[in-house]
């Protein structure tokens, strides 16, 4: 009853509608800061993140910005811990001038779908221009990198979501 | 039908996810370093360490792959002794070869190990038979890789005259390929891959964003500027834009790719016996998309290399990944003798 699945799910290029950033873009943000800490917080507990990495994020604030959805998080690494920051406001508007974040990564919603899915390699996003990075780029590295390092822990296998292989 | 030997697909590892995805995708043979200035791809937070290569080792075995370690950097005055460790590491692991490219570090090899398989890197800079049978004479090596600044005509002259194993590139980010002997990076940083192991160190490149344009800076020097709907490349200075006699373009080398697909049935008839894909700072993503198409184009070639047709699906997937707006047979079909 499964054969009629497709084979590997694969996550297609979009861009939402600009109404809905505007929309987006007036909804607080802490909750995505909470939600992204939390799951970067699990990996580090699991010792899924190098330990030599992590040593270069501490005291570093970062800031994912989703501009189709006009949602961001912005967030430190201190004390063994991924912490939310609450203080400023959306950085689209110039609330948020007061600080400077030490890496700015931003996308389209599709793209760090595509990039957290292991789907689409970060240096292709940035070569076709989906993918932007300021600020302290050796930072960026560190961080795409121990991304990339990850072995994340297998999923159960579902008829239809079968990864490929030889 | 017209039977030939394939030759051997090895493909890039910058972390074990990386690794395990080039033997998934039918890599027979994968290629990593250390974590440091032995290593050509010596990029923050990128690499391996002893327990990632024991894994990986463990992981390309069991699957009857080939593992290569790459200490292709030139051992630093006064620092030999990493270098020499990093030999003595990689016969320890049990790796199936070591790439290297300073003769100092070859001599050492081929007389403290004289077991351990040594490949010539392309950072060697060997470009004719005599340069390969000389490291054949001398230290025995059993395969050299290429630089990417011969005609096919050229490789084939090499292969006739010498009885080490030939690796050439199949696909990658193409740069000037003063492959072994390039100093454009420190003449900007004061670093460069023959020193540090990486060409325009993450550190000295900042990315400004500015109102539909964006700057790319290498240690505070102004080096290209895209609008926003303008493929970018990696910020190197062989690939920077320049004003040239009032003129701006890219002076030296424009950022593209290497894709021998189409020349894939040449590159195996004149004997090339290995075909490797750069890309070690790249993601798991980029190194199982590649290794699945060129593993797909070899065995496609490998059951008639007479009626081998490129797949327009291998090169649309092949040019999402490339740098640069176009893919090209580099120097392969150069007119140049």
């Amino acid at each position: 009853m499964f054969e009629s699945f497709p084979k590997s799910f694969t996550i297609p290029s979009f861009k939402l509608p600009t109404f809905v950033s505007a929309v987006g873009a007036k909804l607080p943000q802490w909750p995505h800061a909470v939600v992204l800490t939390t799951g970067l917080n699990a990996a580090v507990k699991m010792r899924l993140l190098p330990e030599d990495s992590l040593e270069l994020l501490e005291g570093k604030t970062f800031l994912v910005e989703v501009l189709d959805t006009g949602s961001h998080a912005r967030f430190t690494f201190r004390g063994g811990l991924f912490r939310p920051l609450f203080k400023t406001g959306s950085p689209a508007t110039s609330e948020g001038a007061t600080v400077v974040d030490d890496l700015v990564f931003r996308a389209n919603l599709s793209a760090f779908l595509q990039l957290v899915a292991r789907q689409e390699d970060p240096d292709t996003l940035f070569f076709n221009r989906q993918l932007t990075i300021e600020g302290d780029t050796e930072l960026g590295l560190v961080v795409k990198n121990m991304l990339d390092a990850v072995e994340w822990p297998k999923l159960p296998h579902f008829p239809g979501f079968a990864t490929s292989s030889r | 039908m017209p039977q030939i030997k394939l030759p051997e697909l090895v493909c890039p590892a910058g972390s074990l996810p990386a690794l395990k995805a080039a033997v998934d995708n039918g890599a027979d043979t994968v290629y990593f370093g250390y974590k440091n200035s032995t290593n050509a791809r010596n990029f923050a937070g990128l690499n391996f360490d002893e327990k990632a290569m024991i894994e990986g080792i463990r992981y390309a075995h069991a699957r009857g792959r080939h593992v290569l370690m790459a200490i292709n950097t030139f051992p630093q005055p006064g620092r030999e002794a990493e270098w020499r460790r990093a030999v003595d590491g990689a016969a320890d692991l049990g790796v199936d070869a070591v790439i290297l490219a300073d003769v100092g570090l070859l001599d050492y090899a081929s007389k403290r190990h004289p077991d351990l398989r040594l490949h010539l890197s392309v950072q060697g800079s060997a470009t004719s038979y005599e340069a390969v049978n000389f490291a054949q004479r001398e230290f025995g090596v059993r395969r050299a890789v290429l630089p990417r600044v011969l005609t096919l005509a050229q490789v084939e002259l090499v292969i006739k005259n010498t009885s080490v194993e030939i690796e050439v590139f199949g696909f990658g980010s193409l740069c000037v390929m003063n492959e072994g002997r390039c100093w454009l990076s420190s003449y900007a940083t004061g670093e460069s891959p023959n020193t540090v192991g990486a060409c325009s160190p993450a550190k000295f490149v900042k990315w400004e964003k500015a109102p539909g344009q964006m700057n790319t800076r290498l240690n505070g020097i102004l080096i290209d500027r895209y609008d926003d709907n303008e493929p970018a490349g990696y910020p190197t200075l062989c690939k920077g834009r320049f004003e040239v006699n009032g003129e701006t373009y890219y002076a030296l080398e424009e950022p593209t790719s290497l894709n021998v697909l189409e020349i894939l049935p040449e590159i195996v008839k004149i004997g090339v016996s290995a075909i490797k894909v750069e890309g070690r700072q790249r993601s798991p993503a980029y190194v199982a998309q590649v290794t699945r198409t060129l593993r797909a184009a070899l065995d496609e070639l490998g059951r008639d290399v007479d009626h081998f047709k490129v797949k327009p699906t291998w090169q649309t997937e092949l040019a999402k990944v490339s740098e640069g707006v176009q893919a090209t047979l580099g120097a392969y079909n150069r007119p140049w003798r």
